[in-house]
């Protein structure tokens, strides 16, 4: 059996495949916040931030089927892969159990997606350092958002603290994935066609110390953490929401508006 | 920022003012007050040697669920003055900013309610914001306060005058 960490087949389609799930099911997960938000300034912006990620993996995802030359659209990506095909991250993944995970785990992953698509804007891969250029103006705004929460809730009340601090312990596990990095994802960095994660790794503890400083929150060290996307192992919470995500595809497939 | 007209076909530039002229009365669904070329999203339109033409149009944000919608007015406002082969290319390059809307076009964003985006666009987003200081498209105040960074549309956020107590929208600069 082949080592998924040392060589997949069509690793530039992997890797570009990889960015456009992480924020689909981002962007699912923030939209079934929809009409559900604590307050109406919250629900609007995780509408917006759900559309925004749903916007970068409609053009992520379309340049991944491009890659790979079979035909396969967006849609077809997104509607027609089962969980062990999906490439996003563990993290994205968490379901909202209150406003501290909602507002924890954006801010865990857009910290980590700006540092990384602000170094594959200058790819030269172009296609993919357009989409990126493109999204990162996007990706600015849900760091800024999710990091002035982060300062509320943990200088609020001490209930906001204590969530906002559960949510941490909880999600923390799932950041080391995050800079995981693969021997043919070296390869294609070399290629110019790939960003290492564990480039950015150094800035986004900079960024998360800073903004836990002045919270007043604590990150977790040396805990243990969790990886799993590269062989195709995911939590439970992908194969419920693809149920509710493809339902319709799978059910009528080709249908259209 | 200027648009550049390129034509393909030097015979026939004036078919290319033309388009301009026609694009500058479609309106953005979301925003009508502006069209899209006060929007700044029309980035070029050539005429092909075979008589197509092909207008560049750039989204605002990603994900802009007017986005299709603006390309098929595009097209049919094109097509309805008797162009035949009317192609809309996306081209995420360079990516949109509000730098691009017109003085027009933020003239007319402001008589209709709607603040135009104030100051410049960061290089490099910021960690911690400084709101931006918006005055109040009715009474002209300064007095106002960001209520919500993210209003009814991506591209705009909500705010509240402090003198004329009216509540209203912020086209946020990208």
């Amino acid at each position: 059996m082949t080592d998924v960490y040392e060589t997949v087949e069509n690793p530039h389609f992997q890797y570009v495949l990889g960015l456009g799930d992480d924020s689909l099911i981002l962007g699912q997960r923030l939209s079934e916040c929809l009409s559900k938000g604590p307050a109406l300034e919250m629900d609007i912006a995780v509408s917006n931030l759900s559309l925004d990620l749903i916007g970068q993996a409609d053009l992520l995802l379309g340049y991944a089927g491009k890659i790979e030359g079979k035909g396969r659209s967006a849609d077809e990506l997104v509607n027609f892969r089962d969980a062990h095909d999906y490439r996003c991250h563990w993290l994205v993944e968490q379901p909202d159990r209150d406003w501290g995970y909602t507002i924890c785990r954006q801010f865990l992953f857009s910290s980590y997606q700006y540092l990384l698509f602000e170094r594959l804007a200058k790819l030269e891969d172009k296609e993919l350092a357009e989409i990126a250029a493109k999204a990162l103006k996007e990706i600015a705004y849900h760091r800024r958002f999710s990091a002035e929460w982060i300062v509320r809730l943990g200088q609020g009340t001490e209930e906001s603290n204590l969530r906002v601090q559960n949510a941490i312990n909880e999600l923390w596990r799932y950041t080391g994935e995050l800079f995981e990095t693969t021997k043919w994802e070296e390869a294609l960095a070399k290629e110019g066609k790939a960003i290492l994660a564990s480039d950015v790794e150094a800035e986004w503890v900079e960024t998360i110390d800073e903004v836990f400083a002045k919270a007043g929150l604590s990150k977790l060290d040396d805990f243990y953490m969790v990886y799993g996307r590269h062989k195709g192992h995911h939590s439970e919470y992908l194969g419920h929401m693809l149920c509710e995500m493809q339902y319709l595809q799978r059910a009528y497939p080709g249908a259209e508006w | 920022m200027q648009v550049k007209l390129s034509v393909v076909n030097n015979g026939r530039p004036k078919a290319v003012q033309e388009i301009w002229t026609i694009l500058e009365k479609v309106e953005d669904p979301e925003v009508p007050a502006l069209s899209v070329v006060d929007l700044g999203v029309i980035r070029d339109i050539q005429i092909l040697e075979n008589n197509e033409i092909k207008i560049d149009v750039t989204p605002t944000y990603t994900g802009c669920p007017a986005t299709l919608l603006i390309n098929s007015l595009i097209k049919m406002a094109v097509e309805k003055v008797g162009f035949k082969v009317v192609t809309v290319n996306t081209v995420l390059s360079p990516p949109w900013t509000t730098e691009w809307i017109s003085e027009e076009g933020r003239v007319k964003l402001k008589e209709y309610g709607i603040a135009p985006p104030v100051g410049k666009p960061e290089t490099r987003g910021a960690l911690f914001g400084v709101a931006a200081e918006v005055s109040c498209p009715r009474c002209n105040s300064f007095k106002t306060k960001r209520v919500s960074e993210f209003g009814s549309t991506a591209c705009k956020a909500l705010y509240k005058c402090g003198a004329c107590e009216e509540p209203f929208e912020y086209f946020k600069c990208l």
